[in-house]
């Protein structure tokens, strides 16, 4: 299978050694942004991301640097099997050079295989298994925004750190809130802090109201949402019934998006504390780009798995433009990550060798309904985490590519 | 006369190969693999619920379980391709043997209450037990080879091989159906107080449909393994045991091929409309099932077989049974 595979390598460098010079495959450049368009992440991915993906081509203005961009997209329905197929006819097919955003960490890892074989490019933005940058990385894929260690990591740390020190987890009873639990109890303990108790909830869980009253019981300061998705969004809501958060402990969603925020409303998500890469009223470029993106989907505030879209197609475009090729997949990965990356949303930031995009992460507060300006205006910050303490150690991913 | 008809049926199965084995060189073979599994996924179930009358809720189960199985048995026992396959085809049939025992004590919606029962318990054994890793699923199975001779690595070899085994799985279904056995399984679904008076031993022969139809599935989640190189608990989560019922009254319940048609359908639509309608894709899908259910009852080889009877005349009317 290895031998294989190196043969495979050794064929393709010789092939493209054999063509006198490299070139963008039939002429346009076309990324594939693959996503969940109907289903759980559709808010936090799905056409907004789309829509961010067409925003990047456009700023990038291809045709001055004598491109041709094109931009496709898929729901993958959140089923691998369908999202492995998408991957394989756009790519054999429909010549897509490049697969964006990807929610759902399953497909994620079948997209993984796929783009890995074909020697093409996966950016992942709406997607946060951890496995991507660790035993799964691949020379073809990076992920851009998030993943569950680093919101585990930073949410753990700095709310420790700004007086959040004793803690009570609510943890969805199988092995991702095990897992999510398990990190971010060790940051709590790290950094100093104490965990009062911890409650398992059976997946996926509809009546969380004995869960929380021994949570609340706890008088732990902070109660840990160790789930993610609908159990996080009625575990918030009936938590907001029971008046938790105004009898003075906060609650910190591990994951949790703006998107979450703007379907609970403030009223039931004030007080909640969680992590994000990216937020629109921080900047005035974030706020020109909130602004067209609220027009353009509905009055949606974009997410930061949306603006990653944006930041990742834009870093793709520029490095396609400067190596004038798009064909090989690990050699654009590779110019990716020698480049450091500069766009109007993220900043500066670069890569990792195995694939994990680094910039600063963001500890929010909800506000409550009466701190809020307007429309939009959700968060308050609470702590930054710098870049170089946000994400895993290089060394502990167990990445192939990462040399010991 | 029979001859005639044996002939024509004949003639029709060589069509259908040839067509089949065509595949490859007009669409995407992944794809063509997809609807493979799925067809023969829907041909078993519909071996419970077109010639046994029994309406099973949890069949992704069989389908789930024999796809873990056979990707736990490549990738961590690093088994040959062919055993695993049969390893996770007799997983499914064993896994079917105990439900079955369970749930033919009841009738009708009892039954598919049971059967969506102990799929839902399966669902959680699979989320949690550590072999299949969570909702990650268990991802880069090797293919392997075939007798250690064929690198099954090749999508279009393994379109052939996965034709082969599917075809495999039909003329069970067919055999089966075709037999005395399948002659008992027809009465019951018509009559069980009858067959019960005439002394046959109803409760073993659902039991033996109920073991027949999870392993042939079960086989479906083997071979797909093969071609996706991952197993995920998409496959056991009870969407999936919803969309082999949409699969089958699409294509036509109680015919052979039908539900392979349904399938068809069915996977294309999610597969190809994904780039092009979006998020459309799941009401696109419930339009076309009203619209049969309300218009075409049959499903499409339902409605077909009707057309030839008709056009064929009152002469041959009878002998052309389901085809």
């Amino acid at each position: 299978m290895l031998k294989g595979s190196s043969i495979g390598l050794c064929v393709g460098a010789l092939l493209s050694l054999g063509t006198a010079h490299a070139e963008i495959t039939d002429g346009v450049v076309r990324i594939g942004v693959l996503n969940d368009q109907s289903g759980i992440y559709a808010g936090l991915s799905g056409p907004g991301s789309i829509w961010a993906a067409k925003k990047a081509v456009e700023d990038f203005q291809p045709e001055k640097h004598g491109l041709k961009v094109e931009v496709v997209a898929a729901d993958h329905q959140n089923k691998p099997d369908i999202g492995s197929s998408i991957a394989r006819k756009w790519i054999d097919v429909d010549k897509v050079d490049m697969i964006v955003d990807v929610p759902t960490s399953s497909v994620i890892l079948a997209v993984n295989q796929v783009v890995q074989e074909k020697n093409k490019v996966m950016i992942v933005s709406g997607g946060g298994t951890a496995d991507l940058t660790g035993t799964a990385c691949t020379p073809n894929s990076i992920h851009w925004t998030y993943d569950t260690w680093a919101l585990a990591n930073a949410t753990g740390k700095a709310v420790v750190k700004t007086g959040g020190d004793s803690w009570y987890f609510l943890t969805a009873d199988y092995a991702f809130g095990q897992a999510l639990e398990r990190d971010t109890e060790a940051v709590v303990l790290k950094n100093g802090g104490k965990v009062l108790g911890k409650i398992r909830h059976p997946f996926p869980g509809t009546d969380f109201s004995s869960f929380l009253l021994q949570a609340q019981a706890s008088k732990a300061k902070v109660i840990g949402l160790a789930n993610a998705g609908g159990d996080t969004i009625n575990a918030i809501k009936q938590a907001a019934e029971f008046g938790i958060t105004q009898g003075g402990q906060n609650l910190a969603g591990l994951l949790v998006f703006i998107s979450d925020v703007q379907a609970l409303g403030l009223n039931a998500a004030q007080g909640l504390i969680l992590t994000e890469a990216w937020y629109w009223d921080m900047t005035d470029e974030n706020r020109k780009f909130a602004q067209a993106f609220t027009a353009a989907n509905r009055g949606a505030f974009p997410t930061s798995a949306q603006a990653g879209v944006y930041s990742a197609v834009t870093h793709y475009l520029k490095t396609v433009a400067t190596l004038k090729e798009d064909g090989d997949g690990a050699k654009v990965v590779a110019a990716m990550k020698a480049t450091p990356t500069d766009d109007p949303l993220f900043g500066k930031g670069t890569i990792r060798a195995d694939g994990r995009k680094i910039h600063p992460l963001y500890l929010f507060e909800v506000k409550k309904p009466s701190e809020s300006k307007g429309p939009g205006d959700f968060y308050k910050l609470r702590a930054t985490i710098p870049a170089e303490e946000a994400f895993r150690p290089l060394e502990d991913g167990g990445c192939p590519l990462v040399k010991k | 006369m029979t001859e005639t008809f044996l002939t024509i049926n004949r003639v029709r199965i060589v069509v259908l190969l040839a067509l089949a084995m065509a595949v490859p060189f007009v669409t995407y073979p992944v794809l063509g693999m997809t609807v493979l599994c799925f067809g023969l996924f829907a041909c078993s179930f519909n071996l419970l619920l077109g010639y046994t009358g029994l309406l099973s809720f949890g069949h992704a189960t069989f389908l789930g379980t024999a796809a873990y199985v056979t990707a736990h048995a490549l990738k961590a026992w690093e088994l040959p391709t062919l055993p695993s396959l049969a390893l996770g085809a007799g997983a499914a049939a064993l896994l079917g043997a105990v439900f079955g025992l369970i749930a033919i004590r009841r009738h009708g919606i009892y039954f598919a209450m049971v059967t969506l029962a102990l799929a839902q318990m399966m669902f959680f054994v699979f989320l949690k037990a550590p072999f299949t890793g969570g909702e990650d699923g268990l991802q880069g199975v090797p293919r392997g080879s075939l007798f250690g001779l064929i690198d099954l690595s090749d999508d279009t070899t393994l379109y052939y091989v996965v034709l082969a085994i599917v075809v495999f799985g039909l003329w069970v279904i067919h055999r089966a159906i075709h037999s005395p056995f399948g002659e008992v399984l027809k009465a019951i679904r018509e009559n069980e107080a009858r067959v019960t008076s005439l002394g046959y031993d109803v409760a073993r022969y659902k039991l033996l449909a109920f073991v027949l139809s999870a392993g042939l599935a079960g086989l479906a989640g083997a071979t797909k393994v093969l071609v996706f190189k991952f197993a995920t608990l998409a496959d056991v989560h009870w969407h999936v045991s919803g969309e082999v019922v949409l699969m089958t009254l699409l294509g036509g319940v109680g015919t052979v091929i039908g539900p392979m048609l349904g399938a068809g359908v069915v996977v294309v639509l999610q597969n190809e409309l994904a780039d092009k309608v979006g998020s459309f894709v799941t009401i696109i899908i419930g339009v076309i099932f009203i619209l049969c259910v309300l218009i075409f009852r049959r499903g499409i080889a339902g409605e077909l077989n009707e057309l030839r009877r008709r056009v064929l005349g009152d002469a041959r009317s009878g002998s052309a049974d389901g085809g």
